[in-house]
């Protein structure tokens, strides 16, 4: 499943999309460290499968929360994807 | 004197007389607490039984137990003949007698894939204060979602703002709606509060309420396409919630995508309730493994 967190507002669509089918397989979940501001946890579904998620608290100002890891210029890899090894995060901006 | 309240659509509650429950093996009840209303569907065997539509009010467990109440009432049925009982919506964590907890994206696609028959593949849910644009498989799993629930722009909410602000019943909005010699440009799409506005200067511009009303319309339409194009838009496609029965906004999301929801064969209003009663169906069977 593709699970989109996230908004769109008047300056544009801030989405961060986990492919959840990734997270079947994955047992270190990297992402629970890699986010510097810790906005991802791992939740059992509504399917009963382990998969992350985008906390609850975060999903209507992730464009603000992730402004750390966006700067304009030298954009390091991010870190949230960085630590998914199974390639599982995208972020729509 | 009492104010008129446009916006108060109908609550009702149905049950099938042709069906006796005494004695059957599976009976399960969905009670989806949304922010603007709440629905409870009870099952029987996994037929639809009955159903109730209520408002919901400040406190979401009286909420919940009011429309479950409301759906027992008259069926000789209690509460404890309830074999399995899922919660979902906005409230699903605050219904006290629940077995589970279910997200309203789940039970919405569930009970899609129950109303509009197992080709459907986009479902729209059209909520009280959010909107979600859901991508299902053929047995009515979730594979793709994406939700907005950062303003009230393109939701049951907004159209209830609307109601008020022109004095017209909420019912009426669709068939309105479509008096217009020509189709005006949306208004604001990206926020209930500046949509207002908008239409307030319109209206004293000397813009009729119909050509209003068209444009409130469509810009919800608008809005919603948008995010259904995020997902991609897949037929069989259906739309589910309050605003399903609202033709105004139906036919135009229709003509921007270039496809026709299908037709539901019940309220659409209660589709996510009625999806937390198959789940229930899908866990007591589980249980009794």
């Amino acid at each position: 499943m593709k699970a989109n967190y996230g908004y769109m507002d008047g300056s544009g669509e801030y989405y961060i999309t986990i492919d959840t089918d990734h997270c079947n397989n994955c047992s270190h979940h990297g992402c629970i460290t890699g986010c510097p501001k810790g906005m991802f946890q791992v939740i059992t579904d509504d399917y009963d499968d382990e998969v992350a998620e985008i906390k609850e608290e975060f999903r209507k100002k992730i464009k603000y929360d992730c402004a750390d890891c966006k700067p304009t210029t030298d954009r390091p890899p991010l870190p949230c994807q960085a630590a998914c090894t199974p390639g599982a995060i995208t972020h729509s901006w | 004197m009492a104010e008129k309240e446009f916006w108060r659509w109908k609550e009702y509650n149905w049950h099938d007389e042709n069906i006796d429950w005494h004695g059957c093996d599976a009976i399960t009840a969905g009670v989806d607490v949304g922010s603007v209303s709440s629905q409870a569907v009870i099952l029987v065997d996994g037929k639809l039984y009955a159903f109730a539509t209520t408002r919901t009010g400040s406190d979401s467990p009286k909420s919940a137990q009011k429309a479950m109440d409301w759906a027992l009432e008259d069926t000789g049925m209690t509460l404890d003949d309830i074999h399995y009982k899922v919660g979902t919506g906005y409230g699903r964590v605050n219904v006290p007698f629940a077995d589970r907890a279910i997200t309203e994206i789940a039970c919405h696609a569930r009970g899609g894939n129950f109303m509009y028959g197992n080709s459907v593949r986009t479902i729209l849910d059209m909520g009280g204060q959010d909107c979600k644009a859901i991508h299902c498989d053929e047995r009515g799993k979730v594979t793709n979602f994406l939700m907005n629930d950062k303003c009230a722009a393109g939701t049951g909410r907004g159209m209830e703002v609307f109601a008020n602000l022109l004095s017209v019943p909420i019912e009426d909005i669709g068939e309105l709606s479509f008096q217009v010699e020509k189709e005006p440009e949306p208004v604001s799409s990206t926020c209930v509060v500046f949509a207002k506005t908008e239409a307030s200067a319109l209206l004293r511009k000397g813009w009729p309420k119909n050509k209003v009303i068209a444009a409130y319309c469509n810009a919800m339409a608008h809005r919603v396409v948008t995010l259904l194009e995020r997902i991609g838009v897949e037929k069989d496609f259906a739309i589910t919630g309050g605003i399903g029965k609202n033709i105004g906004v139906v036919r135009r999301i229709e003509k921007e995508l270039g496809i026709t929801a299908l037709k539901a064969d019940g309220d659409t209003q209660t589709a996510g309730a009625l999806g937390a009663a198959l789940f229930g169906k899908a866990l007591l069977e589980k249980s009794r493994k």
